[in-house]
């Protein structure tokens, strides 16, 4: 550039200047009062806190606007602590910026790069010790050295394998079976065709042989959505329609998306829809994803009814239920 | 001397006679600390923390982090008599048959709530005015440690009650880990113990939540804040601060009294939200079980983008050779996220390459002075905040009535064109406030008073500038863009030409800047 750069200067400090309590004895004097006050007004807090836990009993509710209904003991609790604190750093702040000094200060800072001769010092002491050591020399020493940290550091990760059995075919089985009957939940009752209106819906597990206990983990695979509608309504492929029974379709309730329980039904539309992440599916269509992350229908349930008229399971789910995993193969 | 001197003396005496502790003290007791309401951001985090700290060891108490079945039959009577797991059932009597307990509980879900407020503030405030340049690369990626520690420990915290709304977002966790191609059906089995739920992953997560995380914590924050003590803070630019000194006020008396009141404001802050606002009554949403879920489940807030990511993610799976791969969870799951916290941890890295910047830096940058960086740090907000908007899409359907079809695809929509817009507008905007900087210090501030000069015409006056103004305005760096030779004199190419180049035309957009006033622009302006 031809024309020389001349850069603003740099004012300096401003002046330092004096508040009211630094020259002022009886400003100072109030200062300090407004201190201990708010000091004090902690203390009162605390007394609040140790009342409410003492006489407050635990049964009483208060209404507060906006928020409703609150128990009476936990809100003096947490007024008295809020006072408690809030005025201790109210306090300390106060005293800060009213009676200590104010006045800004100057330090230094300096380059974090050590000095050249240091740097130097240092790489000549590491040379020396690592060759005293003879690291360099002794390679057998550094590699078989390298071989045991390396093994002994992965071996934990051996240890680690007991925290859970192998997934095998776990993911891809549920407790229904061919013949298995729908029962209700709750309830565990077996349930029949004529039970279920049209339009309604329910949700029902297997029922349960003999010693047999449900578990959390049963119920995460095995609970099924039963939807009654129209027949002539379904758009399903023979194969599929013969899996409903007078108008009832049986799904997984288990969204194929990342398995939450697909729980709302809109009669209107038909469709079901998943509270987690708004995935839509479509009832007459098999369950088929209209809307959201979902990538593949509910596993459809084939269903049918036994000689006593109860409704049961054709056979076990045809594909794996719940999200997908690595292993599933469609 | 008094005797308490006298006593306070021998105690002095004793420990220094065995540690040599006064001659450290005596220089660190007067260090001094620039003073700006921004650099309480990280100061709330790390009290939340402490608070946290404090209420965590108050819930342990009772809180009984089993998956066993047992038949509740405290305080709360809508639920007597119903099965739960024993994690539920002590979160129910902490918040019903022990005094105070609600209160803890609540407060520390406030103080998990605000730490990760604070913390995101905080990230933004060194972001935006370039405090993690050199030397202080390393603190910005224990900061980014800290971030992501935060939004894991919050997720298990929220997680132990085994409520229904928690039980859900486990569920979700478990979705993910299993979505892992190769491995992830063996990793969620070993996480699990077997099939989700299992009986194992609440007392697993409860160690990862109150020990082996904390623990992490207090190491990372030990080194976050001997680093800042260190290194000495940075300061604003402003007049008698330069990039050699520091300028503020001495830690003891000043800084202790306003940093230790400052904890307390902060406790005080959150047992008042804890008192009067009610924060995840989980004696609302009962027990998990696998087959039920409430409507409107949402996460907390510092989870709701990565919600609010997997929500609008296309429904995307692929089909090969008999596996399974889930894009429509690895990507808005594990992808997305991945690449934004690596990006982030690397960015100090990738300005510097970028401008071939390799100075020191203790002053910090005014927004405005580093357009590119302020319009990418709004470019990520923006994208951020669609996610976070898209995480409530069911509520923001619900309560105004609106399709969520077309909620999601405007989020879809919206995540990418949004950023680069807010990308371009923040750049413009910063350029204009330099313009105004600029006009600030040659013409002066405008006062609003009207002059009629004698020939008629009506002026505005304009009165300079302080000086201490005009050279907050002026004291910034602006630095010519890179150049690189690509071939020298007999046509040979020079190495890494390509990358040159595009580090030359970064190089070039970032320093697109409107020239700072020099003294010679105002001695031209007084010649007219």
């Amino acid at each position: 550039m031809s024309k020389e750069i001349e850069r603003l200067s740099d004012p300096g400090l401003p002046d330092h200047v004096h508040r009211k309590a630094d020259v002022d004895p009886r400003a100072a004097k109030k200062a300090e009062r407004q201190v201990a006050i708010l000091f004090s007004l902690s203390v009162i807090g605390t007394l609040l806190f140790v009342g409410s836990y003492l006489w407050i009993p635990a049964t009483t509710f208060l209404f507060l606007p906006a928020m409703g209904s609150t128990n009476a003991q936990q809100l003096f609790l947490g007024l008295g602590l809020t006072l408690a604190t809030l005025f201790i750093g109210l306090g300390a702040i106060h005293w800060a910026k009213t009676l200590m000094p104010d006045n800004e200060v100057i330090a230094e800072r300096h380059e974090f790069r050590s000095e050249e001769k240091d740097r130097q010092d240092f790489v000549d002491t590491v040379k020396t010790q690592a060759a005293a050591a003879g690291l360099g020399r002794r390679p057998l020493i550094k590699r078989t050295l390298g071989i045991a940290l390396g093994l002994v550091s992965a071996s934990p990760l051996l240890l680690l394998r007991d925290l859970g059995p192998l997934p095998k075919k776990s993911l891809e089985q549920t407790s229904w079976e061919k013949g298995t009957r729908l029962v209700t939940d709750p309830g565990n009752l077996p349930i029949k065709a004529s039970d279920l209106e049209v339009g309604a819906v329910a949700q029902v597990l297997p029922e349960l042989k003999s010693n047999q206990e449900r578990t959390l983990n049963n119920l995460a695979k095995d609970a099924v959505l039963l939807i009654r509608i129209r027949p002539e309504e379904f758009e399903l492929s023979p194969e599929r329609l013969s899996w409903t029974h007078e108008g009832i379709i049986a799904f997984s309730k288990i969204c194929t998306h990342m398995g939450c329980a697909v729980a709302l039904y809109e009669q209107q539309t038909k469709h079901l829809l998943c509270p987690c992440h708004q995935s839509k599916f479509d009832v007459p269509r098999a369950a088929k994803v209209i809307f959201g992350p979902a990538a593949r229908p509910l596993p459809q349930l084939a269903i049918t009814v036994d000689s006593d008229g109860y409704l049961i399971a054709q056979k076990p789910f045809s594909e794996p239920v719940g999200p997908s995993f690595w292993e599933r193969s469609s | 001397m008094s005797s308490a001197e006298k006593r306070a003396g021998t105690v002095a005496n004793y420990v220094d006679e065995r540690t040599g502790a006064a001659k450290w003290l005596k220089k660190n007791l007067t260090k001094v600390f620039p003073d700006h309401w921004s650099f309480m951001l990280g100061e709330v985090a790390l009290y939340s923390f402490i608070i946290l700290l404090l209420t965590g060891v108050f819930l342990t108490f009772w809180f009984d982090p089993s998956q066993r079945e047992v038949l509740y039959q405290g305080a709360y009577q809508p639920l007597s008599g119903i099965k739960m797991s024993a994690a539920y059932a002590s979160t129910l009597n902490i918040s019903f048959d022990v005094r105070g307990g609600l209160l803890m509980r609540q407060i520390h879900h406030w103080a998990a709530l605000l730490f990760m407020a604070a913390i995101v503030a905080h990230l933004m405030r060194v972001f935006f005015t370039g405090a993690f340049r050199k030397p202080r690369e390393f603190n910005w990626i224990i900061g980014i440690g800290l971030l992501t520690l935060g939004i894991v420990e919050g997720f298990l915290g929220y997680s132990l009650p085994d409520d229904l709304l928690s039980g859900t977002g486990i569920r979700i966790a478990e979705a993910i880990i299993q979505a892992i191609p190769v491995v992830g059906s063996y990793l969620s089995f070993f996480a699990f113990g077997g099939p989700f739920p299992g009986e194992s992953f609440i007392p697993r997560i409860f160690t990862v939540h109150v020990l082996l995380l904390p623990g992490i914590f207090l190491a990372l924050i030990t080194a976050h804040l001997m680093l800042v003590w260190y290194q000495k803070h940075t300061q604003y630019p402003g007049p008698g601060r330069t990039e050699k000194n520091v300028v503020g006020y001495p830690l003891m008396p000043v800084y202790m009294a306003k940093a230790g009141g400052f904890f307390f404001i902060v406790f005080g802050v959150t047992a008042f939200l804890a008192a009067v606002a009610s924060i995840n009554p989980i004696w609302l949403y009962g027990p998990y079980t696998p087959t039920q879920i409430s409507a409107g489940s949402q996460p907390d807030w510092y989870m709701g983008w990565l919600d609010g990511l997997v929500r609008m993610a296309p429904n995307l799976e692929s089909h090969i050779f008999n596996h399974t791969i889930s894009w429509n969870i690895l990507i808005p799951g594990l992808i997305v996220p991945g690449i934004l916290f690596t990006g982030m941890a690397l960015y100090p890295f990738i300005e510097s390459w970028l401008t071939n910047d390799k100075r020191e830096h203790h002053l910090l940058d005014r927004p405005r002075n580093a357009p590119n960086r302020t319009a990418l740090g709004a470019m990520s907000l923006a994208f951020i905040l669609v996610t976070l908007l898209n995480g409530g899409n069911d509520l923001i359907a619900t309560h105004f009535a609106l399709s969520i079809n077309q909620i999601t695809w405007m989020s879809r929509i919206g995540v990418l064109v949004l950023p680069p817009i807010a990308f371009v507008v923040t750049k413009r905007l910063c350029l204009s406030l330099q313009r105004h900087d600029r006009d600030l210090v040659l013409h002066g501030r405008e006062t609003g008073r009207l002059q009629l000069l004698p020939h008629g015409e009506f002026v505005e006056v304009h009165e300079p500038i302080s000086e201490a103004k005009a050279w907050v305005l002026t004291q910034h760096d602006q630095p010519p863009a890179l150049e690189f030779v690509t071939e020298d004199e007999a046509g040979v190419k020079a190495p890494r030409g390509a990358l040159n180049r595009l580090r030359a035309r970064m190089s070039a957009a970032t320093v697109e800047q409107i020239p700072r006033v020099e003294g010679n622009d105002l001695k031209e302006i007084e010649h007219h």
